[in-house]
């Protein structure tokens, strides 16, 4: 599966910073485009900071900083003034299923209504987007309802097809299944695999075995012992970061001997 | 053994203790309430009393019609202009209050929460009925703002800020422009808390003498215009049962209740509207 891809995003000496202390220094990789990329590592080892740099969403935080490159199809993220735009291209599901206090059916078209699309394109868009978060058989009868009525696992598909509804080209996913039992689990993996035909998929993962699943490719991290920064130690296809890992400390950390 | 039983005394005395305070607290409420109602509840009786303006000493059929009409026109301008104002104020505050202005704006709210009411009417009376050389609804609608705003303020700052994170977080990673996160997301999202504040703010609003003493002044006419004098309940109560005559009085009883039980129902509805926020905030 891995093979020959494009390069969706290029990180090229990243640092990042909160205040004073370093989060992660020097990371860089290619993200290639339409293939999952897993990012594994114990925690506290920047593997969320770091993908809250891909949609500039460490903005928010008072003092966070981010030094080098992030380059989103050639165009540089860290630096870029168009955050809207950015934003709406990478689109991401957050650990929590968050759904909006509003019906299914708003919750998918909220993106599109504020951003002005006009009505037969948003009915459009809420079935597709519902459909390919493979939602849609289950809540086709039940659009008025709230979305905070659905299960667990619902409500991140729910959330999946929120983010499909304003057409992102990355979709990035913060440990989307730390909060399911393991079947509404292997539904959204499932879909993960589906959405790949389609999307850049960045995942963050505690869970080893779903980036074995899952993933193409995998980028491990670790936090620096002297330093106290995140670091990348390797990334690789899945397949090989698994089975024949090139540096001590990735074999270590997948063996199970920490972490 | 005996340690034992002394520790049972002296636990069982303490809340022994506890409970006759808590009882004593609550019997002036309590007398409060059964005064009101037995006083007032013969004027409230009688339909007229709802119907018919104000009369004087001795004529019979008197009412407050002219006291409710004004309460609820002066109120609802207040209203107006202190809930879109205070509503905005305080999810600048929740959204956007990091730094040292949104502090003053704290230390403000807080301020005028603790001012005492009648210097905000004699602020109403400086700023509207000396240039305007006349007492008016609309003087006592602007101390009544005034003194609503930082309620709002607060309550709406409160209720933003219980909306979890996540929510933020989601409606701003789908490339949506703050401002709009704050008002068409989390503000929706705290409606129920919001629309509490505004409640109790009315809810003080209708009780205060104070404000409309000397902006509002009084009128014993039916009039719906706010730019002449107008009554309210608490004026009615405060004048007439001033008065030495027993009808005056009797009807400054009648007005008190009506106050008492308008205040309680807004107030009622307000913890039915907030115990709904509670519940929907634990979804989210």
């Amino acid at each position: 599966m891995p093979g020959s891809a494009e390069t969706k995003l290029k990180v090229d000496s990243l640092s990042f910073f909160y205040g004073k202390t370093r989060a992660l220094k020097d990371v860089s990789f290619e993200i290639p485009e339409r293939r999952i990329t897993a990012i594994i590592g114990p925690s506290g080892c920047g593997k969320t900071t770091l993908l809250r740099v891909f949609n500039r969403m460490y903005d928010l935080v008072p003092g966070a900083r981010a030094v080098g490159t992030v380059l989103l199809d050639g165009s540089d993220i860290v630096t870029t003034t168009k955050l809207l735009d950015l934003r709406q291209k990478v689109g991401m599901v957050f650990q929590r299923p968050s759904p909006f206090p509003m019906s299914i059916r708003d919750n998918v078209a909220f993106g599109p209504r504020l951003l002005g699309w006009n009505k037969a394109r948003i009915n459009d868009v809420v079935r597709r987007s519902l459909e390919n978060a493979a939602l849609w058989e289950e809540v086709s009868d039940r659009l008025d309802e709230p979305g905070t009525s659905l299960s667990g696992g619902q409500q991140q598909r729910l959330v999946i097809a929120r983010c499909l509804a304003v057409s992102p080209e990355v979709i990035l996913m913060d440990e989307p299944c730390s909060a399911l039992d393991p079947v509404a689990t292997l539904k959204i993996e499932d879909l993960m695999v589906q959405l790949a035909r389609d999307y850049t998929i960045v995942i963050v993962t505690h869970n080893m075995q779903q980036a074995a699943r899952v993933s193409d490719f995998t980028a491990f991290m670790l936090m620096n012992p002297e330093g106290r920064h995140g670091e990348l130690i390797e990334f690789a296809p899945t397949a090989t970061l698994f089975n024949a890992p090139s540096d001590p400390r990735t074999e270590a950390y997948i063996t199970g001997r920490f972490g | 053994m005996r340690r034992n039983l002394w520790r049972r005394f002296s636990s069982s005395f303490a809340a022994g203790v506890m409970y006759a305070l808590t009882i004593l607290a609550l019997v002036p409420l309590g007398l409060v309430l059964w005064f009101t109602v037995t006083k007032g509840l013969p004027s409230v009786a009688n339909l007229e009393f709802f119907l018919n303006s104000q009369r004087p000493s001795g004529i019979p059929g008197g009412g407050i019609a002219n006291a409710i009409v004004g309460s609820a026109v002066i109120v609802a301008l207040a209203s107006l202009a202190a809930i879109p104002i205070g509503v905005l104020s305080g999810v600048y505050l929740a959204e956007y209050g990091a730094g040292r202005w949104a502090n003053w704006v704290r230390l403000a709210s807080d301020v005028l929460v603790g001012a005492p009411s009648i210097a905000l009417g004699l602020f109403a009376y400086a700023l509207v009925v000396v240039p305007q050389h006349h007492f008016s609804g609309t003087a006592a609608s602007v101390a009544l703002a005034i003194l609503m705003l930082p309620v709002v303020i607060r309550t709406t700052e409160s209720a933003v800020g219980l909306i979890p994170n996540g929510l933020r977080e989601s409606g701003l990673a789908l490339g949506l422009p703050r401002w709009r996160v704050s008002l068409q997301l989390i503000l929706p999202a705290a409606a129920p808390g919001v629309i509490t504040g505004a409640l109790l703010a009315v809810a003080r609003a209708a009780g205060e003498t104070a404000p409309v003493l000397f902006t509002a002044l009084g009128n014993q006419r039916l009039s719906f215009d706010p730019n002449h004098p107008m009554s309210t309940l608490p004026l009615v109560v405060f004048r007439d049962a001033l008065t030495p005559y027993k009808d005056l009085q009797q009807e400054a009883w009648g007005a008190a209740l009506v106050l008492v039980v308008m205040v309680l129902f807004i107030n009622l509805g307000s913890r039915w509207v907030l115990r709904r926020q509670i519940r929907l905030a634990r979804q989210l």
